[in-house]
This record gives C-alpha cells, structure tokens and sequence, in this order.
C-alpha cells in the first residue's frame, strides 16, 4: 500500500447505537430504522440531551441498542410517558419508537391527543402491518385480505373492519407539526426517510409541535416469506394502502419538497 | 400560620404544592374535581406543569413518565379513575419510581355513584394492579391530616422509591373545617434530580428505567429486591392512632371517616359508662397487625366499622389471630354511618360481655 494514502472512515457505527447484536430476525428494517434514528441524533449532536421511550412489541428491547437514557413504556402508553418526560424536562430532545399495535391500536387514544396538544415529542412510527412479537396477529394496518395468526382466511373487512392510516389521521390535528409516510424497502427510500427523520427531530428541537415518522417496514418471519420478497411485498401491497408522503408540514420548515415526497 | 376554613380536595392540593410538588396530571372525577381545579390554577402560576389528561390511563403514565425524569409528581382520582390506573401503578411499582396518588373513594362497584365509600381498600392495600407490590397507603381521618399525610407523602415515597397513596374518600374531600397548611417548600432544581432519572445521558453512562426482565432468574432477583424493600417499610412506617385504650373492655378499628364517626360513638358510649376505646389504622400498608394482636390481647371484643363490606376486617382477624370475637360494623354503596349506628354496636356488644360474665 502506498505511504501517502490516508485512511477516510465512510461507514461506522454511530455513537448513539450500542456495539451489540439485536434481537430482530434476518431481513427486519427494525435495525434499519434503528441506525437512522441514531445518525440523526449523532449528526444533530443531540445524544447527552435526548430520551428515549420504548413501546411494548418486538422493539421492547430498543433501549439495549440505543447508547441514551431510556424509559420503557406499557403497551401504548409511550405518548402519555414521553408527555410527562418532556412536560418536566423541556430542554431534552424526547422520542418514541413505537409498532403499529402500540400506536395504532391499544395506544390510538394516546396518540391521537398527543398530536391534539402539539405536544413537542418525535414518534418513530413502524408500520410492518402486522404483530411481531406475539407472532404474527392482526394489526390495526393489516391490509384486506392479508392472512395472519388471528386472521387465518385473511383479513375480512366485514368482520375485522379496515386498516387504519394514522398519519392521514393525525395530520388533521392542528397540534401535528410534521407528518409523513416514508418506507424501508430500497435504499432510495431510506434515505429520504432519513431526512425525514432529520426534519422530525428539528421540528422537535425548533418548539413547533408534534412531528411523527410513519416508516413502512418488513415483517420475513411473520409474513411468512424471504426476506427479498418482504420488501417486495412492501412496494407492491403496503405501498398502495399508505401512499408515502408529506401529510403535515409546518410552514417554518418549508413545504418538504426537498425532500422528495409530496402527500 | 394559622388555621382556615379548608375544604379536603383543595386542602390536599395545596398541601402537594407545598411539598414541592412539581407536576400534576389527572382527569376530573367526581368527587375530587376540586383537587385538580386548585391544580389548574396553581401549578402554572408558580411555574409548574399541569396538565388535564385525556383519560386516567394517560393520566398515570404521564405521572409515571414526569417520575422517571426525576420530579416530585403526582396524581387525584375517584374509585373508577383509580381502576382505570391500576396498570401504570403496576409499571411504576415495577420501575421503583416515587409516586404520589390520592384516591378520594366513592359508591361502587362500576359507576357506583359520587358519594363517600370505603370500598377501594383492597384494590389500593392491597396491590391493585398485576404483580407482586404494595403502595404505602396512608388513610387520614381529618382535613388537616390529610393535608399532613400528603405533604409527608412525597417524602416517602422518595425515601423508598415507590408508590404513596392517600386513600380518603368524598366525605373528607368535600367537607370544610379549620385547618393549618404548611410551609411551602422549593421545587428542586433541574440539577439535583436524581442520579437514577432519565436527564440525558451527558458525562455518564445511559439510565434505564423500565419493569422488563425478560429473565424469570433476574425478574425473581428483582422481586426479592422489592420484597426485602416491602419488610423494611413494614419494619419503619407503621402508624396508627389508640385512643381511651387503657381501660377498654370493647376496641373498636375503623379507618379515616369510619374511624372519625365511630370516635364520636366511643364518646357517647363512654358517656353511658361503656369502656370502649379506638383503634385507627393511619396506614393501612403497612397494617398495624401489632397494634391489632396487643389490643386483642387486653379487650373483650372488637368491632370494626368499615363503609364497605368489611375489607379491613380481613386485616383485623389476620392481627387478632382468633383472640376475641370480632364484630363488623359496616355501610356501602356510598353511605356513611351515624354515629347513632356505630353506639347501638357497641351497647350491643357491652350487653353481651354483660350477660356472660
């Protein structure tokens, strides 16, 4: 090797992920969504001053991946915690990271007003349209039709009812500062949901209210498929029933075109 | 400071700011609505948080969240609120932060109705929620009581880092009497919260607050750790209150209101020549079973007079062991006793020990 090259790092691990193995299965955007989350955190310089809120679900253990302080949360409740943690701790940068059935289900109630107040918290919204952790059960966003555990005929509407879109649903908050719908299945996608996580955490960190990142993500093991085709099943199937997108943009940060996505 | 004319809810909540309490969240509810009210308007004017939740669901995991970040905090409910909270105390039971709750008990079971009852003992002294706890429960008999348990109560609960509840109910929270409100203490400041709180991880490693242990053999080393905690605040914090004891033939237990009406009887009694005397439990966990066994082992008979179905009574046996017979006094569904009721007991019992001595 020649003596003048100099080394250049382009790749690491950012400070604010652990150097430790997760628990997530091969072909999850779990771990994806993780490191984008913690280069944003690392790039806004925001580590010593952020907190973490973990859900109930197959990222009940983020905070064993996360180098931040952290709270763990009964199941739907993160919203309600992340209010009282930011309610007394203003200064601190507060997010949650929450599943579809955390968010969309049992905790609908606690979403839906947190957005309502404005209240000045991220929320890294995983939408795998089904339950992870208990084994592959019908979630609020189950898409007609999709088999699961506890819909082994596929989702009937006329009995199950339909999916829901919650950052369709949020963004009619006048307390929702920056809402979108971004997705995991290449790499053109991750990284415009990178920058819109970036955005979220600056809506955050600029006072202007609640900001929510719905990033649609894989689910192999429980959808019962390779991985490859996962993120196949997510361009062709989850793409259609939530269109990515800007939902709510609060005019200080401009109208998000940059960003490459518009609602 | 001299007294006022105080009514419980308010006086409650006055007392909590005075403890330095530096965030409220709850929902209204009938019969302490008044607490939260007080809370409005005095939490923001002194610069601290209130926030009215969308549900006592929130409410609690709000309280639980503001505990974790290392502030004094707190909560007010009624009986069906307090359900409705039972799986964040759990959680925040799990997670040993310091919590403070006053629970003014109405009618039940369901939506019952907003008259005074004793009927949360079990779910408050018990536990409540899912899982091995006990909240310290601290049970006022007066206004200016519970103005001093709530105000001690934030103390206790950092002392142990747990749970405190204040259980009253609608009677003392609604009722005015001349009361004395105690000094008003700082709010500690955003340096000095606690070295366990979630204050960003600046300078140190990360905290983690959380009831997860996914292992049986750390959950069970856990739930050791929470037991050996639970005998040491057995060993420390039992209170109780006797009165006219030293003679008595007939004792009488009742706890808060119940204990307050059954004194007025014991007076009359007493007047009729009746040696009765009380015996009122100010925690009820921990329960004063020591003080129950000595005063099973100098009367002839008990009585417990309860405004419910005779919740305490389990305690009072478990204290007595069998010693003397034990007699129960109680109302429900949201009526309070007279003291016309409770005296008619205890001639009742005096005529007894009469005709078999």
């Amino acid at each position: 090797m020649p003596t003048d090259m100099v080394e250049q790092i382009v790749y690491s691990r950012p400070e604010s992920l652990l150097p430790v193995h997760t628990h997530y299965c091969p072909g999850c955007t779990h771990g994806v969504a993780h490191r984008l989350v913690a280069e944003v955190i690392d790039e806004m310089g925001v580590r010593e001053d952020t907190i973490g809120v973990a859900p109930v679900g197959c990222s009940v253990f983020a905070y064993n991946y996360f180098n931040m302080d952290f709270a763990e949360a009964a199941h739907g409740r993160a919203p309600a915690m992340a209010t009282g943690i930011k309610r007394v701790s203003p200064d601190k940068i507060v997010f949650t990271y929450q599943g579809d059935g955390d968010l969309a289900s049992i905790g609908a109630g606690e979403i839906l007003h947190v957005a309502g107040r404005g209240e000045g918290i991220t929320v890294i919204f995983i939408n795998n349209a089904i339950y992870g952790m208990t084994g592959g059960q019908m979630a609020p966003t189950t898409l007609p039709g999709q088999k699961t555990t506890s819909t082994p005929l596929g989702r009937d509407v006329e009995v199950h009812g339909f999916p829901l879109r919650m950052c369709e649903v949020l963004s009619q908050m006048d307390g929702a500062a920056y809402i979108v719908r971004r997705s995991l299945h290449d790499v053109a996608n991750i990284r415009k949901a990178k920058k819109a996580l970036r955005r979220a955490f600056e809506v955050q960190r600029m006072g202007l209210g609640f900001s929510m990142v719905e990033l649609l993500s894989s689910c192999p093991t429980n959808w019962g498929i390779p991985p490859q085709e996962a993120l196949g099943f997510i361009e062709q199937h989850m793409l259609p029933a939530f269109p990515l997108g800007d939902y709510k943009v609060h005019p200080a940060i401009g109208d998000g075109r940059r960003d490459g996505e518009q609602g | 400071m001299a007294k006022e004319l105080l009514e419980g809810n308010r006086a409650f909540a006055e007392a909590a700011v005075r403890a330095g309490c530096e965030a409220y969240f709850g929902y209204p509810i009938t019969p302490q609505t008044e607490a939260l009210e007080h809370m409005a308007a005095r939490m923001p004017e002194l610069g601290r948080v209130f926030l009215q939740a969308e549900s006592e669901v929130a409410a609690v995991n709000m309280v639980y969240g503001a505990a974790c970040a290392g502030v004094r905090v707190m909560s007010s409910s009624s009986s069906p609120g307090v359900s409705l909270m039972m799986e964040g105390l759990s959680y925040i039971a799990g997670s040993e932060v310091p919590v403070v709750l006053v629970d003014v008990m109405r009618g039940g079971p369901g939506l019952g109705n907003i008259a005074p009852s004793q009927g949360d003992y079990n779910q408050i002294v018990k536990g409540g929620g899912h899982g091995d706890y006990r909240p310290i429960v601290l049970a006022p008999a007066t206004v200016q009581e519970l103005i001093d348990l709530t105000y001690e109560a934030f103390d206790l609960a950092e002392k142990y880092r747990c749970i405190v509840v204040v259980l009253t109910d609608g009677n003392l929270g609604q009722m005015m009497e001349p009361a004395e409100l105690p000094p008003m203490r700082a709010v500690r400041a955003a340096s000095e919260r606690p070295a366990w709180a979630l204050t960003g991880a600046r300078n140190r490693k990360p905290n983690l607050i959380s009831s997860i242990y996914i292992d049986p053999v750390k959950e069970e080393i856990f739930n050791q750790q929470l037991q050996a905690k639970q005998r040491e605040i057995e060993a420390h914090e039992v209170r109780a209150r006797e009165v006219l004891l030293d003679d008595a033939d007939i004792g009488v237990v009742a706890f808060g209101t119940s204990g307050r009406i059954a004194y007025s009887a014991i007076q009359q009694a007493r007047a009729e020549g009746i040696r009765v005397g009380l015996l009122r439990p100010i925690s009820l966990y921990p329960f004063p079973y020591d003080h129950v066994r000595r005063l099973a082992e100098t009367v002839r008979s008990i009585l417990v007079v309860e405004m419910n179905s005779g919740q305490m009574l389990e305690d009072v046996r478990l204290g007595a062991l069998g010693r003397v017979p034990i007699r129960f006094y109680g109302r429900m569904g949201g009526m309070t006793p007279m003291p016309d009721e409770i005296l008619e007991e205890i001639r009742k019992l005096h005529a007894e020990r009469g005709a078999g001595a």
